[in-house]
């Protein structure tokens, strides 16, 4: 099984220009979108408090919303989550309230907004641990219970975002100074403006979408740069050893060698990476999904970037061989040996 | 050539068994167990308490797996819960004589099932964390501010007594926040005052300054390192604090640990009720400090032949002997300052105790009348109060004093825990909370599980279908490097939670790549025309050192993620830093091993099973468009 046939080294330099004037178009696009319609950041940046809770029929939104709107918190949201049964609210940082009393104060308004009472109750699992937990109770069943809360304080949320922002930096001149010293700098400004296009891409599909933007979904945007990085490696080293071994052709012929050569094991390798990240998004879950779609709107723009972007703007550059083959100057031979500079 | 020494195949079948032995615990699932700690501050857990669990249990007939001492608890693991709930009957009577004030707390739990042997091996299953298990999460912060500022009021009542015991006249002392401020009336008073605040307080740096109105004044604050010191006391006794606190709510294994400068974390798995344990967190116990009453009657009411006398009350020591003690409060845990075991002036293990300015002067005016008598040192808790300790006054006290005789230098340390216990250094505030359901942890497992099992068979089934034979080796290498993985986040008994799940998941994701690499760099030699040992030979040597560079960037993003990222995001970054470490491993070495293994030793070697080389029509090995023919593979 052979899914790549391919006769001759397929000219991609010749259309530098416009791989490169689309990856800028979607590039302002997506800067566009965040600086207009923001990242939708979850509460883990910006403080307060989410509960999730699981109503024994469908939930009736409209309902939920009007009981937690009238206790007065500001700007609440109210939405599924997972399925039509789990809704999840969201309430910010409040003055008044104490943050960690809020869960239970909106569990409690729920709870008999459903004609029911909260109540403790002890009971012990299936394997024998014990467990207490606030139930609501009406007439012997649970109408709702409570999965999950969740409350950050304002300045940890602020902290959080400060350290994400720093290991972005870090990630980035990390991975600068690797490649240049591995490869040269030119290698390594190119792969930089690739991979971090992709980067914006990614968040300018957040902003578009106002996906929630919480940390695994940073931790996912970081694996991607990381990984994506990998993609403009293995091709810059194709490049290396194609200027060692042909030399006769020139930069842009080389460039599209190197590009030829490896691609079958970059669509191989995304597509088997991208099998597993498909198995998180269809059996994940709702918590590791928008960590799922991070990962896969890197993998697929990343073939992209890296591939043709990163390519084309080390050419322009102006990548030589002289760049990644250092010559020693004792090759010059001694004037005086009459053999010098005669070759077998 | 493609020949790998012996020692390169013992390496590997070490390393398979290492991690087949270590990620087996993880397998075994849970069994019920009942989890026996100690119900009061002054109750202490060790190795005889093991001794009384084991004969109640057989006194029973009950047949527990094992009982033995963890950390500070023991636990007996049974076959089943009929048999967990008959034991933590049978063991709540036999050791807690009076069940409304139980000495130990009983409760159910659940350890993993694996056998002792793996246990003796220090094969342990990894941690679940909170989102895999359900539970609370806090993250307390310590108000520093209120340490200093206690810290600082102290000092204005020591500096306040200090100078008039030494006769300097002063026109004031006030405190702003952490600073003091003494005002004197002329420049030769400053300078004894400053001479004798500089020889008596150590801590305090002091300056001379121009008051408001023409007043000399001294202003002085903690020196810097002091301040430090201060609140990293104020930290770690808060830290204790809460372990004893924890310990009540009978947690299987609860994490209590520091975080930066300022914060603690309190992670309590299994505890749904935020409610309750939030307030068993924030409870404070109170010291008082009484004189015993050494009457006739007294003496009578504790032996029980009599009735309590009129203003005293009962409580019992450690030990258990009943004392009668006054009713009136001399001192409280506000006005102790310090208590420290150590050593008096003959050797003998002792405590330390610092009270404040205020106790200094009422601990000098009782001592001075009741020399000869006891003094009771009480810990109150839930409203019942236990005696730590019931030392006999030897002479006048003042700021500083010690507690002595026969005590083991192991009572002396718990006595000043204890001592320390009665109240948090400094208040403390909830600033993160996470609940999480049971049901919602086991659904996350599941979810994860199954993302995991599903990629992998469809990664497995491409690579064989494509590459076939050298796609069962990289599959296999692919499943060796999940074992690796796996065995050493066991071995390090790193805490699992699901976004650590999708890092597994993620890591043999992009594991594969160094396997297609290879993969593609041999099918690449072949259709050269290269020979098929030559061909391997050089598919893996070329292909290593991009696979290294490539490994190295994805490590630089989760290093990053490791020094950055704090909660979940942490669980991640270590799940993919060590998954690139054993990616390599496995790709490399093992997926060779195993071709030169099956490979290697046939000399003549016509074909190799790598799916189809596809030649284009024409010459074999031209493959550019370009004039120059490649030069030979190898």
């Amino acid at each position: 099984m052979e899914f790549f046939r391919i006769r001759r080294d397929i000219p991609f330099m010749r259309h530098a220009l416009v791989f490169n004037a689309i990856s800028a178009l979607t590039f302002v696009a997506a800067v566009f979108f965040l600086v207009t319609r923001g990242l939708h950041f979850s509460n883990e940046f910006t403080g307060g408090t989410v509960l999730e809770v699981a109503y024994t029929q469908a939930a009736d939104l409209a309902r939920t919303r009007e009981v937690v709107e009238k206790m007065g918190f500001g700007e609440v949201q109210v939405q599924n989550f997972g399925t039509s049964h789990d809704v999840m609210i969201r309430l910010p940082v409040s003055k008044t309230t104490k943050a960690a009393d809020m869960a239970s104060n909106v569990f409690a308004e729920l709870c008999h907004a459903e004609s029911g009472q909260v109540a403790d109750r002890q009971y012990t699992t299936p394997q024998g641990e014990q467990v207490s937990r606030k139930a609501c109770e009406v007439a012997g069943a649970e109408p709702l219970k409570l999965s999950r809360t969740e409350f950050v304080g304002p300045s940890v949320g602020e902290e959080l975002a400060w350290d994400g922002g720093k290991a972005l930096i870090f990630v980035v001149l990390g991975i600068m100074a690797y490649l240049a010293i591995r490869f040269e700098w030119k290698f390594a400004v190119a792969a930089i403006i690739a991979n971090l296009h992709d980067v914006v891409i990614i968040l300018g599909f957040f902003a578009f979408f106002q996906w929630e933007f919480s940390l695994s979904v940073l931790a996912a945007v970081l694996a991607v740069l990381g990984y994506s990085v990998n993609e403009s490696v293995v091709i810059f080293d194709r490049i290396r050893e194609a200027f060692r071994k042909y030399r006769k052709m020139s930069t842009h012929e080389v460039i599209d060698h190197a590009i030829t050569s490896t691609m079958s094991r970059t669509i191989i390798t995304h597509g088997c990476t991208e099998m597993m990240v498909l198995s998180m998004l269809v059996f994940g879950g709702p918590t590791l999904h928008y960590f799922a779609i991070a990962l896969t709107i890197g993998i697929l723009f990343g073939i992209y970037s890296s591939v043709f972007v990163a390519a084309a703007i080390a050419m322009w550059l102006g990548v030589k061989r002289e760049d990644l083959i250092k010559f020693s100057a004792a090759k010059e031979g001694d004037p005086n040996d009459p053999n010098s500079g005669a070759v077998v | 050539m493609n020949r790998y020494p012996l020692w390169k195949y013992v390496l590997l079948a070490f390393a398979l068994v290492i991690g087949l032995v270590y990620t087996l615990p993880n397998l075994f699932g849970q069994s019920p167990a009942v989890q026996v700690s100690s119900g009061k501050v002054v109750v202490k857990v060790d190795g005889s308490l093991v001794g009384r669990v084991q004969q109640a249990l057989d006194a029973a007939g009950l047949k527990p797996d094992y009982v033995q001492l963890e950390g500070n608890s023991v636990r007996a693991r049974l076959a089943d819960t009929d048999a967990q709930l008959k034991a933590k009957d049978v063991i709540g009577k036999a050791l807690n004589a009076d069940p409304a004030d139980p000495s130990y707390i009983v409760a159910l739990n659940l350890v993993s099932r694996s056998p002792q042997w793996l246990a003796s091996l220090h094969a342990l299953p990894m941690n679940l964390g909170l989102d895999l298990q359900g539970g609370v999460h806090f993250l307390m912060q310590v108000d520093m501010k209120a340490a200093l500022t206690k810290k600082a009021e102290s000092l204005t009542g020591d500096i306040r007594t200090l100078l008039r015991d030494k006769n300097v006249r002063h026109s004031g002392i006030s405190r702003d926040g952490n600073t003091v401020t003494v005002n004197f009336r002329d420049e030769a008073t400053r300078g004894t005052a400053l001479g004798l605040l500089t020889d008596s307080l150590p801590d305090v740096q002091w300056t001379p300054q121009a008051g408001a109105n023409g007043d000399l004044s001294l202003s002085g604050a903690l020196k810097p390192a002091e301040a430090i010191k201060v609140q990293q006391a104020a930290l770690k006794q808060n830290i204790t604090t809460l372990h004893n606190r924890v310990n009540e709510l009978g947690v299987a294994e609860p994490v209590i640990q520091q975080q930066g400068l300022d914060r603690v974390v309190v992670q309590l798995p299994g505890v749904q009720d935020t409610a309750k344990a939030k307030d068993i967190i924030g409870r404070t116990a109170t010291l008082e400090l009484r004189m015993v009453d050494d009457s006739a009657e007294a003496a009578a009411a504790a032996t029980g032949s009599g009735p309590v006398p009129f203003g005293t009350e009962r409580y019992v020591e450690r030990g258990g002997r009943p004392l009668i003690v006054k009713r009136q409060v001399i001192l409280t845990g506000d006005n102790l300052a310090d208590a420290q075991p150590g050593f008096d002036d003959h050797q003998q293990p002792a405590v330390h105790l610092k009270v404040d300015a205020k106790g200094t002067r009422i601990m000098r005016d009782i001592s001075r009348d009741n020399v000869g008598k006891r003094m009771a040192i009480l810990l109150f808790e839930k409203g019942k109060g236990e005696v730590i300790t019931a030392p006999v006054i030897r002479g006048e006290l003042g700021a500083s004093f010690q507690i002595s005789g026969s005590m083991t230098t192991q009572e002396a340390t718990d006595t000043a825990l204890l001592l320390r216990a009665g109240s948090l250094a400094a208040p403390m505030e909830i600033i993160e909370e996470r609940t999480i359901g049971p049901s919602l942890g086991a659904d996350n497992i599941a979810k994860g599980f199954h993302s995991l099992t599903y990629g992998f068979a469809a990664i497995a089934v491409f690579m064989c279908l494509y590459y076939l034979l050298f796609g069962v080796f990289s599959t296999l290498a692919l499943a060796f490097n999940l074992l690796m993985l796996v065995a050493m986040l066991s071995m390090m008994q790193a805490t699992l939670t699901l976004p650590g799940i999708a890092a597994i998941a993620l890591a043999l994701g992009m594991a594969i790549d160094a396997n297609v690499l290879i993969n593609e760099r041999v099918r690449e030699e072949l259709r050269n025309g290269s020979s098929p040992q030559a061909a391997i030979h050089a598919g893996y040597e070329r292909a290593f050192a991009t696979i290294l560079d490539s490994n190295i960037t994805t490590l630089i993003a989760g290093v990053a993620l490791l020094a950055f990222g704090s909660g979940p995001v942490r669980g991640f970054a270590v799940v993919h830093c060590l998954g690139i470490v054993t990616s390599m491993f496995s790709a490399v070495m093992f997926s060779r091993g195993l071709v030169n293994l099956w490979y290697g030793r046939q000399k003549k070697l016509k074909s190799v099973s790598i799916g189809q080389i596809w030649r284009p029509a024409g010459a074999a090995g031209a493959s550019t468009s370009t004039e120059v023919q490649p030069s030979d593979a190898s």
